[in-house]
């Protein structure tokens, strides 16, 4: 056994739990502002990525320059994911607004078929492979080989992450939201638009999920299971403590780097597994997260 | 005048078959369908034959979701829990199939309680999300333990045997699943007369008062999760005697979903919910297949999105459904049948 091998892998795995922390903050967002668990947020980071690919490639056609991707391609990516996300919202999330949360839970499930499915017509289940915002190559710091792609993923997501962090802790769309989120009708009857906090919270969400496609499909390959990655996700949204944004940060580095170990010592296939038994252990002695609000209701 | 569908006596409200239009209805369905592998050709029978095993599943997730209220996205990995076990077992042992199904039955609710133990104390999403991380570690095992499996290359058995004779062409499948399924769903819809029964439809309801009353809500959760998950396991031995041949792949998270939406198509916690729902999603992707077949000479490459186009179908039920009906075919079955029963009285 190398040492030098296994901090490699650590830091692979830390640097991915960067983009793993980018991808919860969108679960873990709508699930404070509006008490959806969202589980089709796999198919939005998707759906995603592959507006993405679209975009460029057409500016590719265009005859445009690398500029391009990060002058046009990347906020029209965003915007246009934001926009989906708010359709979401709008059409299939609003009417059920106040009602238990069973329909909202299954509407989410079924939005997962429908947009795999949507995305297999649209695109082809071959894969793709859209530009990627930082090219490959490796550097050699002290005979340790770092992947600049993946640095750069981690940067850009830990970079976003802060943003959102700070705007929601001082921003007065960020107060809306926590007001929402700690007593709907009061935040209602103080003044504050709650279904607009939910069509933010949606359009952030969605939005943060595109970014993080955008930095995964060229990692690994744009297919439509891509959405795959929003399911072992949740390990990250349930060892944080589903309703914590910092928990979810520290919980995106422990999964990032169990998942890492595991391919170093098991083997690449028991890396996908990792997320799924993490769920059941923290549900077993921690259902409420490293700092999630422990009012779990035992029954 | 008759202005309601009210009833008189106890015994009358607690009937299995509330009025004659059900009780009719039950007779002319059970003469249609013992008659129908003397009349229908091949393909017909080997459908209902797949209706019946869906309707089994679907039967255990009602127990679970529409009468208990908990979600589960695992179903479709209990099944193939039970499936695996029937073709494991009969392999191993050389039983016959009175014997390695009631093994996996059994051998399915215990890994259903596995998976569900950690979860059933705590209320609202975790048990959904156990389920789904229970689906992904099982298919994972299945697929890493070739020694018993054979993982992707997939598992056989030898067909069930009565009399001697092995049930290989669709009519004799036919005449071993499809009783077996009418009595599954016959004990669940007596199930629900039952305390136990009732005590599941307390714990949706409202789990506090339930315990309140007297339900122990522990015992009862793990009693739904384990019947449901024997139900699963008995929906994959039958589902194993009928195709003979497994794959890994079958039982995945889609068929999870699918269960779901032939859950919410047919209607939550409603017996006839599940045969509604089954009949749905089994013909759904039939008459793509035929629908796609007539567009072909228009262009042939759309063969290629039919998968898709189900996908896409499956998951536009749910939602559509949880939006506009929540309750599903069977409370439209029901208003139909309600407008008849008080003809010429109806609203």
């Amino acid at each position: 056994m190398n040492i030098a091998f296994v901090i490699e892998d650590s830091l692979t795995g830390l640097m991915t739990g960067g983009v793993y922390a980018l991808i919860s903050v969108g679960i873990v967002l709508v699930f404070r502002a509006t008490k959806v668990f969202n589980f089709a947020h796999g198919a939005v980071l998707m759906i995603g990525a592959y507006f993405y690919h679209t975009i460029t490639s057409m500016l590719g056609v265009a005859g445009l320059g690398a500029w391009a991707i990060y002058v046009i391609g990347l906020p029209l990516t965003l915007i246009a994911a934001a926009l989906f996300g708010a359709a979401i919202e709008r059409v299939l999330m609003r009417p059920m607004i106040g009602q238990h949360p069973f329909p909202m839970i299954m509407v989410t499930v079924g939005l997962i078929s429908v947009l795999e499915g949507t995305a297999a017509i649209v695109w082809s289940t071959n894969a793709h492979y859209p530009p990627a915002l930082v090219g490959l190559s490796i550097d050699f710091v002290g005979g340790l080989a770092i992947n600049r792609q993946m640095l750069a993923s981690f940067l850009i997501a830990g970079v976003v992450f802060a943003i959102i962090t700070v705007l929601f802790l001082k921003s007065k769309a960020g107060v809306a939201i926590r007001a929402t989120a700690s007593d709907q009708s009061t935040a209602y009857a103080m003044g504050i638009n709650v279904p607009r906090v939910f069509m933010t919270t949606w359009m952030v969400a969605a939005a943060t999920a595109a970014l993080a496609g955008i930095l995964l499909a060229p990692l690994n390959s744009l297919t439509p299971s891509l959405s795959q990655v929003g399911l072992s996700v949740i390990a990250v949204v349930i060892l944080g403590g589903l309703d914590s944004v910092i928990g979810a940060l520290l919980a995106a580095f422990i999964v990032g780097w169990l998942e890492a170990m595991a391919n170093h010592f098991l083997g690449g296939d028991f890396k996908e597994i990792v997320p799924y038994v993490v769920v059941l252990v923290i549900i077993l002695i921690r259902p409420h997260g490293l700092l999630g609000t422990p009012e779990v209701e035992r029954v | 005048m008759i202005i309601g569908d009210y009833k008189a006596t106890y015994a009358a409200d607690e009937a299995i078959f509330r009025s004659w239009p059900v009780r009719y209805g039950f007779a002319a369905l059970l003469i249609a369908l013992a008659v129908l592998p003397f009349g229908a050709n091949g393909f017909i029978i080997f459908l209902v034959t797949q209706v019946a095993i869906y309707t089994v599943a679907i039967t255990g997730l009602n127990i679970l979701t529409g009468y208990t209220g908990l979600i589960s996205l695992g179903h479709g990995a209990l099944v193939g829990v039970g499936a695996y076990a029937t073709a494991v077992f009969a392999n191993w042992l050389g039983a016959p199939w009175w014997v390695v199904m009631p093994i996996a039955v059994v051998f399915t609710a215990a890994v259903g309680l596995v998976f569900g133990l950690p979860s059933l104390r705590i209320r609202g999403l975790y048990l959904t999300i156990a389920t789904l991380a229970a689906s992904f570690i099982i298919i994972f095992i299945i697929e890493h333990w070739t020694e018993v499996t054979r993982g992707d290359s997939g598992i056989t058995l030898a067909p069930a045997t009565i009399f001697g004779t092995p049930l290989v062409s669709d009519a004799q499948k036919y005449g071993l699943i499809v009783p077996i399924a009418i009595l599954a769903v016959l004990f669940a819809q007596n199930l629900f007369r039952t305390r136990v029964g009732r005590a599941f439809i307390a714990i949706r309801d409202a789990d506090y008062s339930a315990e309140i009353i007297g339900v122990a809500l522990t015992r009862y959760k793990l009693l739904a999760f384990a019947l449901g998950s024997a139900y699963a396991g008995l929906a994959g031995s039958l589902w194993a005697y009928n195709f003979l041949a497994l794959l890994p792949t079958q039982f995945e998270l889609q068929l999870s979903i699918v269960f779901l939406a032939a859950l919410v198509v047919g209607g939550n916690a409603r017996t006839l919910g599940p045969v509604f729902g089954a009949v749905f999603v089994v013909l759904i992707p039939e008459f793509l297949k035929w629908a796609f077949g007539l567009l072909t000479p228009l262009n042939p490459t759309i063969v290629e999105y039919t998968a898709p186009a189900n996908t896409i179908v499956y998951g536009l039920l749910i939602i559509g459904f949880m939006i506009f009906e929540p309750m599903g075919l069977a409370a439209i079955w029901t208003r139909f049948w309600r407008f008849i029963n008080l003809w010429p009285f109806s609203p």
